[in-house]
Formats: C-alpha cells, structure tokens, sequence
C-alpha cells in the first residue's frame, strides 16, 4: 500500500513524544512526592535530579533515559480499518525513529546476541490492535525500560510462602511482596499495573495495559479502587524511597484489572514501571493526520 | 554533606565517604558495561591505565561531531550484572571508584573495603542531566569490538552528581533499607491477621 497518508508522520511524533516529554500527570505526581520528602534529604534530591531531567529532555528533544525500552503500541480502530496498513506505518515509524535517535538500538537477537539495526524484530514492536466502537483510531503507546520489566513478578495463588489465598488479601500480599523484592531497581518511584485473573500471558498483557489509565483514576470497582487507595499508602511504610535511598516516595500508584480464570487458575500478575512512565497518544482521522493529542 | 572527588581518585578522598553521602564527580572516567567487565576478568589487557581511576556502569548514546563525539544520552545501568567481576577488577587494576545503578553484592563490598574503593550511585533515568556533566568525549576504545554501547568510553566530568552507595568499610547502604522494609511488610501482614481473623 503506498504511504501517502500521514500515518508514518503520526506514528513518528507519537514515537518522539513518548521518548522525550514525560505526561504531564507523572510529572505533576512526581512533584508531589518531591514535596512529601524532607528538605536536604537524598529523596528530595533524587526527586530534584529525576525533575531536572524530565525538563531538560523536553527542551532538547532527547530521550528521557538511555533505555528508549520496549515499544508497545495499543490501537483501537472503527470498523473497516486497514490494521495491516497501520502495523506497516508504525514499522517504519519505528525505524525512522531509531536512525534519529528517538528510540536506541534497542532489539537484541536472542541466539546470536546481536543487535537489529532498526528495532524491527520478532515481537518487536509489540503492537495490539483491536476493533472497538470508536470513530475514529485511538493509537497509545508505552515505552517500558528493561530494568523495570526484569522487577515484574506473577504469582499463582494459593502461595504458601507468602499466605496468600484467592481473595484480595491474597492480592494485596502479593503486590506488597513484588514491590518490596524490587525495592529501587526498577528506577522507583514506580507504577504497579496488575491483573487478578486471566492465564499467564492474558494477565501479564492486561497488567501493563493498566500503564495507560492516568494516575489519578480509580478503578471503576470498588473493592479494586479501595485496594488500589489502600496498598499505594502502606507503600510509604515501606521507606524503600526513589532509587532505593530511602524516603517516603516509593510508589507513584498502583493500577489494578482483572480478566476471568478458570476454576484451577488464580495468578496475580504485576508488572512495574519505572518513574520514566513514557506514554503519549493520539486520535486521527481517516488519513492519518492528528485529530487531538491525548495524554491517556 | 557533598563530598567532592576528583582524578585520580586516591584512598585519601575516597576512606572519608560514608554510605549515604551524597559526591560530585570532576575529570576522567571510563564506561564499561558487561563485555568490558568479562574481558577484563578473564585477563585482558587495558589500554587505558585504570589504577585509581573510575569505572561508570553507562552504555552512552554517541553522535559523532566534527572530528569528536557528544554524548546525548548517558544514564547509569544495572550494576548488579557486572557482580561476578567486579571485586577481581578491584583488586587487580586498581580501580578506586565505580558508578552504576541497583546497587552491588557482598563480593564487591568485600572489595572495597580491601581496596579502600567505593561505589557510587547515580539517579536511574537522569539520561539528559548525567549527559550534560560529561564536558568532553576523549576517546573510545574496544567501539568495534563490544560496539557503542558496550565501549570503553573516555570521559570528561565535572559536577557529576552521584550517591555512596558502598563506602570503603564496605558498608552498603540497600541493606539497611531493604531490612527495614522488610520489617515494615512484616508489620503490615501481621496488623491484617489481627483484623481480620482476630
Ligand atoms: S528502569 Fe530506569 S534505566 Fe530502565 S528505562 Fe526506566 S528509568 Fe531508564
């Protein structure tokens, strides 16, 4: 299909976007938990230094961390769309993006160790695209850093060690321990996302697809919301701190979703997301061309 | 207290610092990631001299400008990879002071207090400010061997903020906090029996 719609250029600002200009509703978080830390504190001034750098990354248009992560692109299309013309525009988005610096060459071969000179690999983008009923495309994406991904956990309840059963207590232990075995190492202050539910590969999906709900919602169920509210307090008891240097500011939020199990199956899945929470997306008409910028 | 440390990086300046003190960092330091860290285990030679200098766990993003280079983005990476080899090349090339992220183990804490070395802590993610301290690229070795990233990169620094991570008693600063949570989490489980079965 020839590409003389604007979907390429999209999918490419979309792309720069995501890599350089933090949201506005992790900055603002962020600057919150800066003030919850004690003046002349290691905290305060990792909160300084991690402020410093979202706005030099905005000025510059350069990538908020040398990890320009795993791309992961959600779509939602009206029907009739073309989703082979839009996996297409964002392949080359990609590519592009990589030779100008937006995104690392970052898509390492797995048997050989070599590295693909344009990110484009087995697996790699990860792109989801579904039918919705929506207007117009919806395209969202997430760039997650390695060093947080290696920090997410998925637990299959009952788990003696922890005495969690299948119920939200269990839940809850489970979250605590994924966040207490990670302490800084995933660039804390992080972002849980968690899935109760689903098979293994289902729930780990719909735990990063919680990254795209903005940090000041709430879940819709109550008992999750109350979860949610509750866990992201007991967080501060914690002391991990940004980086793992102590301080109150650990967690940026908690997400939690559910998908159905069957009978045998209870996994709790959790994934984490470092306090460079890069996502950005947009809507667009039927050529391409930006209809409104979102911050999701 | 902020504690200034500057090239070439001797005993004297680094036995003062305490785990938890916050450095600035001036003159030269080299990047070295895992295949620099495999390579100098195992025996190889270094053609830069690494006694008293300082190793950053840092795989940079490079432009090449003019004849040099610039460094557009130099964030820390996971230290705790570069485990297995740390404390032989503590020990064997005099390294005195090494930057990453995460934190590192027992082995490498045993190393510093032998060494009087110290490991330092840079913010995770602070790509655009950590960049904006490095003044000069001098050089790289190993680029076509290990690649961009995994190169020994040579640079200048000044103002380069960074955290005592382990000191030269080997004290680390992750055990004490990852203890206390631990006792936190503890407190946490144990109130909710209470509630809820008492
Ligand atoms: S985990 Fe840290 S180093 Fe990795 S992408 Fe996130 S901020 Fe960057």
């Amino acid at each position: 299909m020839k590409q003389t719609d604007a979907w390429g250029a999209s999918f490419l600002e979309l792309i720069r976007r995501a890599s350089t200009d933090l949201p506005v509703d992790v900055e603002r978080r962020l600057r919150a938990m800066r003030r919850a830390e004690d003046p002349e504190s290691r905290a305060r001034w990792v909160f300084d230094t991690i402020l410093e750098n979202t706005a030099l990354a905005r000025a510059k248009s350069l990538p908020l961390c040398q990890d320009t992560g795993t791309p992961l692109f959600f779509l939602r299309t009206p029907r009739g769309t073309d989703h082979l013309h839009l996996e297409k525009a964002i392949c080359s988005a990609v590519a592009r993006a990589t030779r100008k610096g937006w995104l690392r060459q970052n898509a390492i071969d797995s048997i050989t160790g070599r590295a693909y000179a344009d990110n484009l690999a087995p697996g790699l983008p990860s792109i989801h695209i579904e039918q919705a009923p929506v207007r117009q495309v919806e395209a969202r994406l997430v760039l997650k850093g390695g060093g947080s991904e290696n920090m997410g956990m998925q637990y299959s309840l009952p788990d003696d060690a922890l005495d969690a059963g299948r119920d939200l207590e269990g839940v809850r232990r489970c979250i605590l321990d994924a966040l207490v075995r990670a302490q800084g190492r995933g660039c804390a202050p992080g972002l849980l996302g968690v899935c109760i539910g689903g098979d293994r590969s289902a729930g780990l999906l719909e735990a990063k697809r919680q990254f795209l709900r903005s940090l000041s919602d709430r879940s819709p169920d109550p008992a999750l919301a109350r979860l949610e509210a509750r866990v992201s307090r007991e967080a501060v008891e914690l002391g991990i701190g940004p980086m793992g240097f102590g301080g109150r500011g650990t967690l940026m939020g908690v997400k939690i979703g559910s998908l159905a199990r069957l009978p045998a199956s209870f996994f709790v899945s959790v994934s984490y997301m470092c306090w460079s929470c890069r996502r950005q997306g947009f809507s667009a008409r039927p050529d391409g061309t930006i209809a409104r910028w979102f911050q999701p | 207290m902020i504690h200034r440390l500057t090239y070439p990086f001797t005993r004297e300046q680094t036995e003062p610092l305490q785990a938890g003190d916050g450095v600035r960092v001036f003159g030269l330091i080299y990047t070295g990631r895992d295949r620099l860290h495999k390579y100098l285990f195992e025996g190889g030679a270094c053609p830069v001299p690494l006694a008293d200098g300082g190793l950053y766990h840092c795989g940079p993003v490079m432009i090449r400008e003019g004849a040099g280079w610039r460094a557009v983005a130099a964030g820390p990476t996971t230290s705790i990879r570069e485990e297995p080899f740390m404390a032989r090349i503590l020990r064997e090339h005099g390294v005195r002071v090494v930057i990453g992220k995460g934190g590192m183990g027992t082995a490498t804490a045993k190393a510093c207090a032998e060494t009087g070395s110290v490991y330092l802590e840079a913010v995770g993610g602070a790509a655009q400010v950590l960049a904006s301290c490095i003044v000069r690229v001098r050089g790289v070795r190993f680029e076509s061997e290990f690649g961009s990233a995994e190169a020994l990169w040579e640079l200048e620094v000044a103002d380069f903020p960074a955290l005592v991570s382990i000191d030269a008693r080997g004290v680390n600063l992750h055990h004490r906090i990852e203890h206390a949570s631990q006792r936190a989490l503890a407190r946490l489980l144990a109130n909710e029996k209470k509630d809820g079965r008492g």
